[in-house]
């Protein structure tokens, strides 16, 4: 399942890139006429001369050995550019998925505990971050946290650890705002719900305390669908941090994916794409586990009724 | 007799988004230690509202008059660790077992959980004695059922699995509601011997809520039937379906089929059941009732004794013997 997943978004990936207009040859040469000799000269030493599917076979299998090919505009190993860059987009989305579990299942819960003006306030907050898209939310807390108050810094990575994260809360934040929305509002509904249920009320009759139900068996029962939400919205993160990491001024792969797409740089554009591809599916797997861990109906590989 | 249980005039009004609608008027019943009551009526006549206001479940906004009182507390005045231990002594077996028990908890967990948090009772304790329940209600290898989870299991296994964990935390009565009506007829009658044995050997008290008039006969002391959140009638169990004194009671014994002679068309009370916001002035069956005349729909019926039970209906002295001939219905 995991394989074919890949093998198929390989390909896509490929051929999207081979169908996309424009050459890297002529992104190498920046439009000047070359003498057809060096012409050939370059096609040969990349494989642009050979067909489609053989192309597509040599970077796959140099793929699987690690060798993502070689940037043709810079002259290096794609591994080399992703491995420099990847620490900054890893870090990045680990933030940003701790800040929508703890924010949005916190406020979530909160919400549907509490109710009337708790749960009116969750509502209003959820809706406001909702409305707030990645790069609105990057130029706003720029302005208010960065310019204004001066708290944390707007662009650059940091160095050392307390420094990087100082340097990537903003992005976070940023990065969060939505999706910490989208986990609030499935949280709030899946607690309400379980609240209703009647093993629920078996609980509460046989004179358990209200902190035992809550964390016992609401909870408990809750966890399964937000941890499907939960999954799902980290998985998107790693393809949303590019307009993050662009606003931010990030040196992570999300950026770098957009500036070598511009440059027609193929070989980076198609390691970085794998890479996303392969941590989306690694985000899926891992969902999949925790699903079967929280719900015994639920076996790896099948569904029990 | 000395009564465990003691509901005086209990009125609920349940909160609905058009405003309060009643759902019990005036209901006042009396368990003794170790006496089962069976309770009786069509679906919506009040009788799950009753088992709910004595275990305090009802739900949130509910507004509830008159009193229960449970071995001398008043129960509809307790909070905090009072409440939780009145819900503790009173256990309550629930019509659905599959919903009524958490899916993703084992059985062991299920059935130890009150043990371990109320009593402290350390866990291979508590798992010893609930494996020890589970046998006393026929599961055989309890140390496989208790390691499984509720979908491994049938539905007369849970319910089964259901009365052992009331039982486990050492109530003093309860309340079944409707425990046999989601089970198949076999597993039914299991089930309820079962029930029924465990009971009488613990002297336990028990309201009995079903929709069967005969079951109630068989497995209870005294039997009350509802109908429009009101108690109508009041006698001893195995009476009831051969003499009732409350029309009725007499139609729900003759909408029964008999096992022994063939019938053409099966006999049903004329109308719907009413809850009791939507009940008439009056004899609240008095639309529904062959025996009706012009004053049970003027005055308000009140709760009388007759022949050693209680009756509310005016014409009860004068149909009384007749109400199962059979001509009027």
């Amino acid at each position: 399942m995991l394989v074919a997943t890949l093998l198929v978004a390989s390909f896509a990936i490929y051929g999207a890139l081979y169908l996309a207009p424009g050459s890297p040859i002529a992104a190498l040469t920046g439009g000047r006429s070359v003498p057809p000799e060096v012409l050939a000269q370059l096609e040969e030493r990349y494989h642009l001369n050979e067909p489609f599917l053989t192309r597509y076979w040599l970077w796959l299998t140099s793929a699987l050995h690690g060798d993502l090919g070689e940037s043709i505009p810079l002259h290096e190993q794609v591994s080399t550019l992703i491995s420099q860059r990847i620490g900054v987009t890893i870090s990045l989305v680990l933030l940003t998925s701790v800040i929508i579990i703890v924010v949005g299942v916190g406020l979530g819960i909160v919400g549907a505990l509490g109710r009337g003006t708790v749960d009116t306030g969750v509502l209003f907050a959820s809706t406001v971050s909702a409305a707030l898209p990645a790069f609105a939310a990057a130029v706003i807390l720029q302005f208010v946290f960065g310019v204004m108050l001066g708290w944390f810094p707007v662009l650059g990575t940091g160095d050392g650890f307390v420094d990087g994260l100082r340097h990537l809360t903003l992005p976070a934040l940023a990065l969060a705002a939505t999706s910490v929305a989208l986990v609030t509002r499935v949280t709030r509904t899946a607690v309400r719900e379980e609240l209703g249920r009647e093993h629920v009320q078996t609980a509460i009759s046989r004179g358990l305390p209200w902190s035992g139900v809550v964390q016992r068996h609401v909870l408990r029962n809750a966890a399964i669908p937000i941890t499907t939400v939960v999954g799902i919205t980290i998985a998107s993160l790693i393809a949303l941090a590019a307009i993050v990491e662009t606003a931010f001024g990030l040196n992570g792969l999300g950026a770098y994916l957009v500036q070598a797409a511009q440059n027609k740089d193929f070989a980076v554009v198609q390691g970085i794409s794998l890479v996303l591809v392969f941590a989306f599916v690694i985000t899926n797997v891992v969902i999949d586990i925790a699903y079967a861990l929280l719900d015994p109906r639920v076996t790896l590989g099948s569904r029990a009724q | 007799m000395s009564s465990l249980l003691e509901v005086r005039d209990l009125t609920v009004a349940l909160a609905m988004d058009s405003g309060p609608r009643e759902v019990i008027t005036g209901t006042s019943l009396e368990i003794s230690a170790g006496e089962a009551m069976g309770l009786v009526g069509e679906s919506g006549s009040g009788k799950s509202m009753t088992a709910k206001a004595i275990a305090r479940l009802l739900p949130d906004g509910a507004k509830v008059t008159g009193s229960v009182i449970f071995d001398g507390t008043d129960v509809l005045s307790l909070s905090g660790d009072a409440l939780l231990k009145h819900r503790a002594e009173v256990a309550v077996v629930f019509q659905d077992p599959r919903a009524h028990i958490n899916p993703v908890r084992r059985i062991s967990d299920f059935m130890t959980e009150s043990l371990r948090i109320l009593d402290d009772v350390p866990r291979t304790e508590a798992v010893r004695k609930a494996a020890a329940a589970l046998e006393e209600v026929g599961i055989d290898d309890p140390a496989k059922r208790l390691r499984q989870f509720p979908h491994e299991l049938s539905g007369g296994m849970l319910q089964r699995v259901m009365i052992a964990t009331a039982l486990l935390s050492e109530p003093r009565l309860l309340l079944a509601d409707e425990c046999t009506t989601a089970l198949d007829v076999t597993t039914q009658a299991e089930v309820m011997a079962i029930l029924d044995d465990l009971r009488r050997d613990r002297g336990l008290s028990m309201l009995f809520i079903t929709h069967d008039l005969e079951l109630a006969g068989a497995v209870c002391d005294r039997t009350c039937v509802m109908y429009a959140g009101q108690i109508v009638e009041t006698s001893v169990a195995s009476r009831l379906h051969e003499d009732p004194l409350h029309p009725y009671s007499a139609a729900l014994v003759q909408a029964r089929p008999d096992i022994t002679s063939t019938a053409d068309r099966l006999v049903a009370i004329p109308g719907r059941p009413v809850s009791a916001f939507e009940a008439p002035s009056g004899c609240r069956f008095a639309p529904r009732c062959p025996h009706a005349q012009e004053s049970c729909r003027a005055h308000e019926q009140i709760l009388t004794g007759l022949d050693g039970g209680l009756v509310r209906c005016e014409r009860a002295t004068d149909l009384r013997g007749t109400l199962l001939d059979g001509a009027h219905v």
